[in-house]
């Protein structure tokens, strides 16, 4: 045998170390003597929900946002994430023993804690995302609008759809998921209203407030089952709110249109630009429905360090940028400039009032 | 999986003679013990304390590597390795022992808190945190004693959560009825979900596993479908989430209101005392013990097993239901979908690093609570991700899982290995795993 096992295992070796070697050959770092640009003893501290800061969605954008008050004033970060429900009061513990200035909850699962914890330490601030049932001066709620944006989407999903189908689904079934669904639902809706179309939604129905969920917000096999549901029932725009779950829809859709070269389907992402955050299917991400988490909490924290805290809820509109819909990147030439118009028309009528976009899960001043 | 011991069920005889004195055998023949070998599923739950020991001991060592690989810190210095060697090193060991400091600090004890107060604090969090693992570690650990893989504590502790936050909410009376109140709702709930498993084993011989699996399927939907039901939901909410428990429904706090350790951490410690004595003193575990070593054994010897099964299987319902209890009433004041966490899989790992005996699932519940409290101050205050110390959880059940591997690694002895020496001392042993 001339590759006996002792053979290959040596030359892997042999190769490993190579590797190795060639890796560590970096030449050393002249010993910095001080930390350049300004720094503050400003502590910015975040603690997830059960999501994690890697979950593609509002965790990892308001992580996004904390992150970038860091690099941009110089604060000092501290994070945790949560694996359960049951770590948030520790968790958030831990940041008051940490000293943190002010504390963002990513959730509305973290709002027992949040104002328990809030009440203990009035000196300290915080700030929740997704939660407005706190009413304390040292707490500052972060909500947004998503149906305004999801309504933009909505519109645009019909005048794009060729069979006259499109979709969503929701991972659970939260109010700031169906509040998505219920936007995009409503924008079809008043699509076929202005067009005299017939375009159907599935996966969700705004009378009954009943649809498709996967029921969790971890697993993308499921996303991508449904999407290829969906698609076998002739939807070619899909918007799936569950956070990495969408991963399987975009999978799914980028499997079909392979098949189908035809009639591609697209999708619509939420939260963040998906075109931004999954470069591999930038081909087929229609628009996004974005959810500014980031911006508003770098605000937060700038507002707080100059000590203008407020304790005023921060609602996320159209109006105010703190939703909106994102470019349309490579779809821009396939969507046609009146449809691009009616979209600043609705967007100028959803902020006038209009138009007006009233969902179970919207937030109230 | 123990049918498949034609050496001990030689020893029924002997089991059923003594049916009603716990006390096993003396004087069994050697040559029998020297045929038998416990099973797989034995060695695995019924290891020794040196094996836990060690296994803890190996988990923490490859932990500590991969703090070091995985800490930025370290990484930057290993690309110029060759320059400055040292560097590296300096940089992963300081990782290594910054993260396991703070984990110390976080779960037993910090130095650097404001008072004495603060500083005693870890402590406590690790018992409330452990309080619910030492119930489902119990209720794991009880069923492993039967030959039953109760996978479904995770479910059980939901419906003892679901009965017992259900009271808590709807009977206002005052606390010193509420607390055995929520106790008994969740004695209630855990005992009905973990018996239905136990009747369908018994009646049709459907497989543990996959019942216990399914059940908790059912429960985790069922408790999401209850909170958005007016049955649970908080009111004027869209969220699925209960409303707060009331004063009189919360267990009273030990050490007062700055801590968070409650009562059913006492309730715990009874709960320890209650199965050791089920275990190794009643008629009724020597039953469940004999059911578990060989059920064809125990049948000969006029035990029914279907009953035993039954009853096991609502025992290990009953402890897990009071974790939920105690979840429910005693740490998180309030009913939310996540409020078994991930406890019914965690005590999984508890009960086999306990060897499934009371005592021992007792520590490793506060081994595993100090992981919990401590895995907090570690991320936080190094930078630590939580999910090396999952991943630290996850190498203890590795290392447990495979006995032969930490045994060549710490050399420790091979109690199978028909020793010459001590005949005498491995026969006893080796009843001590039937009975």
């Amino acid at each position: 045998m001339a590759f006996s096992r002792k053979h290959i295992a040596s030359t892997g070796s042999l190769l490993g170390i190579s590797a190795l070697l060639l890796a560590g050959c970096g030449a050393a770092p002249e010993e910095s003597s001080s930390a350049s640009g300004e720094s503050t003893d400003y502590l910015g501290c975040i603690v997830s929900d059960f999501g994690g800061f890697q979950d593609k969605s509002f965790n990892q954008n308001s992580y996004a946002g904390v992150k970038h008050a860091k690099t941009e004033f110089g604060i000092n970060m501290k994070e945790a994430q949560s694996t359960a429900e049951t770590d948030y009061a520790p968790n958030l513990n831990e940041m008051v023993q940490a000293g943190c200035n002010l504390t963002v909850t990513v959730g509305f699962g973290l709002a027992d804690t949040t104002k328990e914890i809030a009440e203990a330490n009035p000196d300290l601030h915080f700030t929740i995302v997704d939660d407005n049932s706190i009413e304390l001066d040292n707490v500052r709620p972060i909500v947004f609008d998503t149906a305004q944006a999801a309504f933009q989407a909505g519109y645009v999903a019909a005048a794009q759809s060729k069979t006259g189908k499109v979709a969503t689904y929701g991972g659970m079934e939260f109010p700031t998921v169906t509040i998505f669904m219920d936007g995009f639902a409503q924008g079809v809706e008043y699509y076929n209203e202005q067009k005299n179309a017939d375009v159907e939604v599935l996966g969700w129905n705004s009378d009954s407030q009943s649809g498709t969920f996967t029921g969790d917000f971890e697993d993308a096999t499921k996303g991508k089952t449904n999407t290829q549901n969906f698609l076998d029932q002739g939807a070619d725009v899909i918007m799936p709110v569950a956070g990495p779950v969408g991963s399987g829809t975009l999978e799914a859709v980028k499997e079909y249109n392979a098949s189908n070269p035809d009639s591609p389907a697209s999708v619509v992402w939420v939260d963040a630009d998906g075109f931004e955050t999954n470069a591999d299917y930038q081909d087929i991400i229609l628009t996004s429905v974005m959810k500014k988490m980031d911006d508003a909490i770098t605000e937060t924290i700038k507002a707080d360090m100059d000590g203008n805290f407020t304790s005023e809820a921060y609602i996320g509109t159209l109006e105010n940028d703190g939703v909106g819909l994102a470019p349309f990147h490579n779809f821009d030439s396939e969507v046609t400039d009146e449809t691009k118009a009616e979209l600043n028309q609705i967007k100028e009528d959803i902020i006038s009032g209009t138009i007006k976009v009233e969902t179970a899960g919207s937030p109230t001043a | 999986m123990s049918d498949k011991q034609p050496a001990a069920q030689q020893v029924d005889p002997a089991l059923a003679a003594d049916i009603n004195a716990p006390t096993p055998p003396q004087d069994v023949p050697s040559q029998l013990v020297e045929t038998q070998k416990p099973s797989l599923f034995a060695r695995i739950a019924g290891g020794n304390i040196g094996l836990s020991i060690g296994a803890a001991l190996a988990a923490f060592i490859v932990g500590g590597l991969l703090i070091a690989v995985t800490d930025p810190a370290t990484q930057t210095a290993s690309k110029y390795f060759f320059a400055r060697p040292l560097d590296t090193l300096a940089a992963g060991w300081s990782a290594a022992y910054d993260s396991y400091v703070a984990l110390l600090q976080g779960s037993i004890f910090n130095p650097n808190g404001r008072n004495f107060t603060q500083q005693i604090r870890p402590l406590t969090e690790t018992l409330t945190v452990a309080t619910p693992l030492i119930f489902a570690g119990l209720a794991v650990a009880l069923s492993f004693r039967a030959g039953l893989f109760n996978i479904g504590a995770q479910g059980q502790i939901i419906l003892g959560a679901i009965i017992s936050g259900w009271v808590a909410l709807n009977a206002g009376l005052p606390v010193i009825v509420m607390v055995p109140l929520i106790l008994l709702g969740g004695i209630v709930g855990g005992a009905i979900w973990g018996g239905i498993i136990g009747v369908l084993k018994a009646r049709t011989g459907a497989h543990e596993v996959i019942l216990s699996i399914m059940m908790n399927y059912i429960a985790a939907n069922l408790l999401v479908y209850l909170l958005k039901t007016p049955l649970l939901q908080r009111e004027g909410s869209s969220n699925p989430i209960s409303e707060k428990l009331g004063e009189n429904a919360l267990f009273p706090l030990l050490l007062g209101p700055q801590f968070r350790l409650h009562a059913g951490f006492l309730a715990a410690l009874l709960a320890v005392a209650f199965v050791w004595w089920l275990l190794n003193r009643s008629t009724v575990g020597f039953r469940l013990r004999a059911v578990g070593a060989n059920p064809n054994a125990a049948r000969t010897a006029g035990i029914s097993v279907a009953s035993g099964y039954i009853v096991v299987m609502a025992l290990s319902g009953a402890l897990a239901g009071l974790a939920g209890a105690a979840q429910v009433a005693g740490t998180e004041k309030v009913l939310s979908t996540g409020i078994a966490a991930s406890l019914g899989f965690d005590a999984i790992t508890v009960a086999l690093l306990g060897r499934s005996k009371p005592v021992g699932t007792f520590f490793a519940a506060l081994l595993y609570g100090a992981f919990r409290a401590g895995g907090v101050s570690m991320q936080v205050s190094t930078g630590t991700d939580i999910d090396i110390v999952l991943v630290l959880q996850a190498l203890i059940v590795l290392f447990i899982a495979a006995p032969p591997l930490v045994r060549a690694i710490f050399r420790l002895p091979d109690p199978t290995g028909a020793p010459r020496t001590k005949k005498k001392k491995s026969a006893s042993k080796a009843v001590e795993a039937a009975a």
